[in-house]
């Protein structure tokens, strides 16, 4: 007798994990919807508001700013992380002991914390303390010490430095795994046809690695969508409110000042604009790997 | 000179170039956390330095009795950290193991529909929860506490874990269950007499990224967590970031910082293979 004639049995066993994912994600998910229509604060109100709060977050320029700003670190970042982390797995992709340490290294900053990583950063840039205007002036880059985070060019390039040092070798690692994996004949054959080694990476390597590549993309695109710990703790939004990102916007809104149902509605907007993002990345990387 | 001998030379100078710039970039990577490991080792006065030194002059270990005496004392914030990320270990395995086990050895109606309906909460940023789990968990008596933070944990890890529990589950040849069967085993007990050492390396992999993942959480234990004595390490930090009056004590801060990463980096040089493995797994399928 085998396994598969006890529909229930199976059933029995995922059981469990639906349960959960029913009691602390869809119901929190309706709660939060219900939630988005009142003017719900900490210390109480609840009075059904209709949708006051989506029309009040599509007015907050505050809001947009900060939206505005979380696109342009995405954009900014995601493909220095993928450009940055294919050349990483280009240089490491052989399976020498140098190679594979060197890999190893990249991937380290990956496993430690974000947190502990932006105090570690924040450290590194500070103005008195730090040890980068330390070298800089050692190399007579600057003839003073820069203050990072006052400044918002200075304090956003500090950022994506440090974010692309702690998570770089993410993507490095699945390139890797897509570059292994193309057959060696190919590349052979293409070195007996005189091609030269960067002409290779980009008609071979490049095409072929194409659906990892988008999918490393998509996975950081929306880590970069979602940037919070980062900036709560080198710029706390700063200067000015410029470096505020929509998490660390609906955080201020829900937990700094308690305004809860303007929270929530905060939070669907993010989440939709998040999920018609993945859509159309998807939609583009299924139509790249077609043509 | 030969063609042959040409690109020979030429050959291995690029992989002189190669070892080069690898050794360069290992020494870049390598460098903030060292450097920040000999801040952590000066005295805390020259730790506070301006302009700083590049190493110590005085080796001590002053900042790290400061940061072991802070406040509640870091054991009580590593021990919040550990609790936490082992409920949610716990919670991960106790959920996915016998899901993984279920969808891939059974049939039962609408099993892949289940199975799309658990991994899609993946699609939905944790983040958006947060305001509806607060108020839940202010109702039931889970506020300020670890296990609650734990399931908040464990929402962000259970898909990944269900769907590599399948994998694995589905890796497993249905000859040797079946055989089992023969023997009048009842599926319960051969999932734990049989199937569980054959999944083992599933199940290493899944408790590693929810401790990981739990470890080194930020934004909920933040949220969460309001009574000083139940903090994580890394709320702790960001409180000692902050410093007293506007002063940073930034030799104990990155004594606490060195605390956070060493078992992070300890599991992962220890468990490299399933960490790797567990990524792809994850990423590209």
């Amino acid at each position: 007798m085998s396994l598969t004639h006890q529909p229930r049995t199976g059933f029995f066993y995922v059981l469990p994990a639906i349960v959960f994912t029913c009691v602390f994600v869809l119901y929190p998910l309706t709660q939060l919807f219900y939630i988005s229509l009142t003017d719900r604060t900490l210390l109480g109100g609840g009075h059904y508001i209709g949708f006051g709060n989506y029309t009040r977050a599509f007015a907050d320029k505050a809001f947009w700013q900060a939206f505005e700003f979380t696109i342009l670190y995405t954009i900014f970042l995601t493909p220095v992380l993928m450009a940055l982390g294919f050349l990483l797995a280009l240089l490491t992709v052989r399976n020498t002991g140098l190679s594979r340490f060197t890999r190893g290294v990249i991937f380290l900053p990956v496993v430690i914390g974000l947190a502990s990583s932006s105090l570690l950063w924040v450290w590194l840039f500070d103005q008195q303390v730090g040890l980068i205007n330390r070298v800089l002036m050692d190399l007579n880059i600057i003839s003073a010490p820069w203050t990072w985070f006052n400044i918002f060019s200075r304090g956003f390039a500090a950022i994506c430095f440090s974010v692309t040092w702690k998570v770089v070798g993410f993507g490095m690692i699945l390139f890797v795994a897509a570059l292994q994996s193309v057959g060696r004949e190919l590349e052979e054959a293409a070195i007996i046809d005189g091609a030269s080694y960067w002409q290779r990476v980009w008609r071979i390597l490049v095409p072929l690695s194409r659906r990892t590549l988008f999918l490393a993309a998509l996975i950081s695109a929306i880590g970069s969508m979602l940037a919070f710990d980062q900036f709560y703790i080198m710029t706390g939004g700063g200067p000015r409110g410029q470096t505020f990102t929509s998490v660390y916007f609906v955080y201020q809104n829900s937990f700094v000042f308690f305004k809860l149902g303007y929270g929530a509605a905060l939070s669907i907007i993010l989440a939709v604009f998040i999920l018609i993002g993945s859509i159309f990345q998807m939609w583009l990387s299924r139509r790249g790997a077609t043509a | 000179m030969s063609v042959a001998l040409e690109r020979k030379t030429t050959r291995s100078s690029a992989v002189l170039v190669v070892q080069i710039i690898s050794v360069l970039i290992c020494i870049i990577m390598l460098l903030p956390i060292v450097m920040s490991f000999f801040a952590s080792v000066k005295s805390p006065a020259e730790a506070n330095l301006s302009p700083p030194n590049y190493f110590p002059i005085v080796y001590s270990l002053s900042n790290y009795a400061k940061i072991f005496s802070y406040q509640a004392g870091l054991g009580v914030y590593v021990w919040n950290s550990l609790v936490t990320a082992l409920m949610s270990i716990a919670i991960c395995l106790c959920l996915a193991v016998p899901a993984g086990y279920g969808f891939a050895r059974f049939n039962f109606a609408y099993k892949e529909a289940w199975f799309l309906l658990l991994l899609s909460t993946m699609m939905f940023p944790f983040q958006a929860l947060l305001v509806p789990l607060y108020l839940m968990f202010a109702k039931i008596g889970l506020a300020n506490s670890h296990l609650g933070l734990a399931i908040v944990h464990s929402i962000i890890q259970l898909p990944f874990s269900i769907y590599l529990m399948r994998n694995s589950f589905e890796a497993v040849p249905a000859e040797i269950e079946d055989a089992t069967y023969v023997d009048g085993c009842r599926s319960f007990t051969s999932l734990r007499r049989i199937m569980l050492p054959l999944v083992l390396p599933g199940v290493v992999t899944v408790a590693l990224f929810a401790f990981v993942n739990s470890w080194n959480e930020f934004i909920s234990a933040l949220i969460f967590l309001n009574n000083e004595n139940s903090f994580t390490v890394p709320i702790l930090l960001v409180a000692v970031r902050i410093g007293h009056m506007g002063a940073i004590d930034w030799g104990a801060l990155q004594a606490g910082v060195m605390v956070s990463i060493v078992p992070c980096v300890a599991v992962y040089l220890l468990l490299q293979r399933y960490y790797v493995s567990g990524l792809l797994n994850g990423a590209v399928k």
